[in-house]
């Protein structure tokens, strides 16, 4: 986020057309109304980036929001990352001293933090056994931000039995719904048109971003920002650019992070960095996790960006490329398929060969990329910009505090 | 003369936990869900499109042409119209009877292979006030510019829905109020199932400047 926090009023000529004056009125039926979201981290990761601008926003609104976050050891650490691999269907092993001080830590967490809001989301997996702890009366939701479209059931069955006593669920994608008798939500992730990774840059900013890599702007450049994670294809994408490269001349930038505390990023960073060693058009990034300005600078720089996954959530780097008016192409995966309309604002892809025939189709057709990045802008604005998630948000406390 | 107050409205998006992946599958839930789920997948459907219309203007229709790739029950799906004249059960009924027709005429069950299966959800609307409120044409068409989509929706779509007249409130007002009989006609006779709100915006402000302009 830039120094200075936005005030709502500052997104108003971001939004929509008379947003800015729904939320306001909107909110007037919650004023004086307490809000509280409780999570695991204060910094890193999407959750943590939103709240630190939702709460301020919802403060903002007359509404008395908190943000709490929940501590734990070494074990609780383990467990619930054993958890987040098994919900999105990773083989995990989970020992039952692990489920013990995974209701140990949640019991002190919950005793130490003060719950008495009238409204309390509590998100992802980490201090859903709070619930045992809800006081009579208020309203409490699970907020799910990871796949669990195909989890081990097992772990799945130990949280269901915390998240079926929520008053409801919110899911960021259909796929994630899950059979359970309470009502369930779904509300897309955002993007924040404000943040250093979104707001406009100058040219003379993303050419001094380019220059400390050495990329020019003088030829297409192609680009994909993401983990150096196997489920994000960059050996994939460098297939497809190599199919490309033989029609037409491009560069290919792969910026991305997260290989240091990752062995098999590690690995697949490793396997790209010897490809592109080969081709001095290839631009490898390994780049810091607050490096905001920089993939900022890449995307509006990109001619077109690549989101080729074979596994995908929702993909808030589709969504930033969109804000920034750019034709996207991604792997027909997941919140992908949702993100872009096919033809309109990108396309979805199967295969490396069909990855690289629609980069070159949209090389060759400018006008035609132009149109769709601007019709990715438009859908955007809609659907994925920070003031439908606090629209959302409102309506939903608003639908269940009030009825 | 009464003022014409402009309300919007947000909806809340509820999934139902069901799913179909293949044809026969959408029919049989189709038959038990919810009439919300109805109106979300074909009325609500204009709601969620404030920019882009979608190749077919309801869920049904573009699930078929899409994901599962049968373009044959998409172009017939795609033609249910959910207007104001028919309530929730009747386009239920109308989807059914398309999609059991087209389930007779084929031997094999068409289904998804690599698409995404179709999950079924549910709308809940809640209406708010814009906040904006008009006594003239001059001031309906500025509104017009700057009101939020969600409450054209509201007052064309919602309005239809509601009353089951066939007529939004914005006819209503102009004829009863402003006693501009022909412009609410004009009005009437969009065809707004085939516009996204943007253009059906674009297309009511263009059709009162020229009102305006005599």
């Amino acid at each position: 986020m830039s120094g200075k926090t936005a005030t709502i009023e500052s997104y108003r000529d971001i939004a929509p057309p008379g947003t800015i004056d729904i939320v306001y009125n909107l909110s007037r039926r919650l004023k004086g109304k307490s809000f509280l979201h409780v999570n695991s981290t204060r910094l890193g990761g999407g959750v943590a980036e939103m709240l630190l601008r939702l709460v301020p926003m919802f403060t903002e609104l007359g509404i008395n929001a908190r943000w709490e976050v929940i501590t734990g050891n070494s074990l609780f650490y383990k467990t619930t990352k054993a958890f987040h691999n098994a919900l999105q269907g990773d083989k995990e092993l989970i020992m039952p001293e692990m489920y013990e001080e995974y209701k140990a830590v949640n019991k002190s967490n919950a005793s130490d933090l003060s719950l008495d809001s009238d409204f309390v989301v509590i998100h992802d997996p980490q201090p859903a056994a709070f619930i045992d702890f809800k006081p009579k009366r208020k309203k409490w939701v699970w907020r799910c931000h990871i796949d669990i479209s195909k989890p081990q059931r097992g772990v799945w069955n130990f949280l269901k039995s915390y998240v079926s006593r929520y008053d409801g669920a919110i899911f960021s994608l259909p796929s994630f719904a899950q059979k359970l008798a309470i009502p369930q939500f779904l509300i897309y992730p955002s993007i924040d048109p404000l943040s250093d990774k979104n707001k406009e840059l100058s040219a003379a900013e993303i050419d001094s971003e380019l220059s400390k890599f050495g990329i020019s702007t003088d030829r297409p450049i192609i680009l994909q920002v993401s983990r150096f994670d196997k489920f994000k294809d960059p050996l994939g994408v460098i297939e497809a650019y190599q199919m490309v490269k033989k029609y037409n001349d491009c560069v290919l930038v792969l910026a991305g992070g997260g290989a240091a505390d990752d062995p098999e990023g590690a690995q697949v960073l490793s396997a790209v960095k010897e490809i592109a060693g080969k081709d001095k058009d290839i631009f490898v990034l390994d780049l810091a996790p607050d490096a905001n300005i920089t993939i900022n600078a890449l995307q509006r720089a990109a001619t077109i960006v690549v989101q080729k996954s074979t596994k995908e959530g929702f993909g808030l780097t589709v969504a930033e490329a969109m804000w920034k008016a750019k034709p996207v192409i991604g792997g027909a995966v997941g919140g992908i398929t949702v993100q872009i309309v096919y033809g309109r604002t990108g396309y979805t892809v199967n295969s490396v060969e069909g990855c690289a025939y629609r980069i070159r189709y949209l090389l060759n057709n400018p006008h035609l990329a132009e149109k769709i990045g601007e019709n990715g802008r438009d859908y955007a604005r809609k659907n994925f910009l920070i003031t439908r998630h606090l629209c959302d948000y409102t309506a939903l406390m608003s639908a269940m505090l009030t009825g | 003369m009464k003022d014409f107050e402009f309300t919007g409205c947000i909806e809340i998006k509820e999934l139902l936990g069901e799913k179909a992946d293949n044809e026969l599958q959408l029919m049989e839930q189709l038959e038990e869900v919810a009439l919300d789920s109805v109106y979300y997948h074909t009325h609500s459907y204009f709601l969620r499109h404030f920019y882009l219309a979608g190749q077919y203007p309801n869920d049904f229709a573009n699930w078929a042409a899409l994901q599962v790739r049968d373009r044959v029950l998409g172009e017939k799906l795609g033609i249910v119209t959910p207007s104001g004249e028919k309530s929730l059960e009747d386009i239920r009924s109308e989807l059914l009877d398309i999609i059991d027709a087209h389930l007779s005429s084929i031997k094999i069950i068409p289904s998804v292979v690599y698409g995404e299966s179709f999950y079924f959800m549910k709308s809940r609307i809640i209406e708010i006030k814009t906040g904006v409120s008009v006594k003239d044409l001059a001031g309906f068409t500025d509104a017009l510019k700057v009101v939020h989509a969600s409450a054209i929706y509201n007052h064309i779509f919602e309005a239809r829905l509601r009353i089951r007249k066939g007529r939004s409130d914005f006819a209503t007002w102009l004829e009863e109020c402003l006693g501009l009989d022909s412009l609410a006609e004009k009005l009437e006779r969009i065809d707004c199932y085939m516009y996204s709100l943007e253009d059906l915006r674009a297309k009511i402000i263009d059709l009162c400047q020229k009102e305006i302009a005599g």
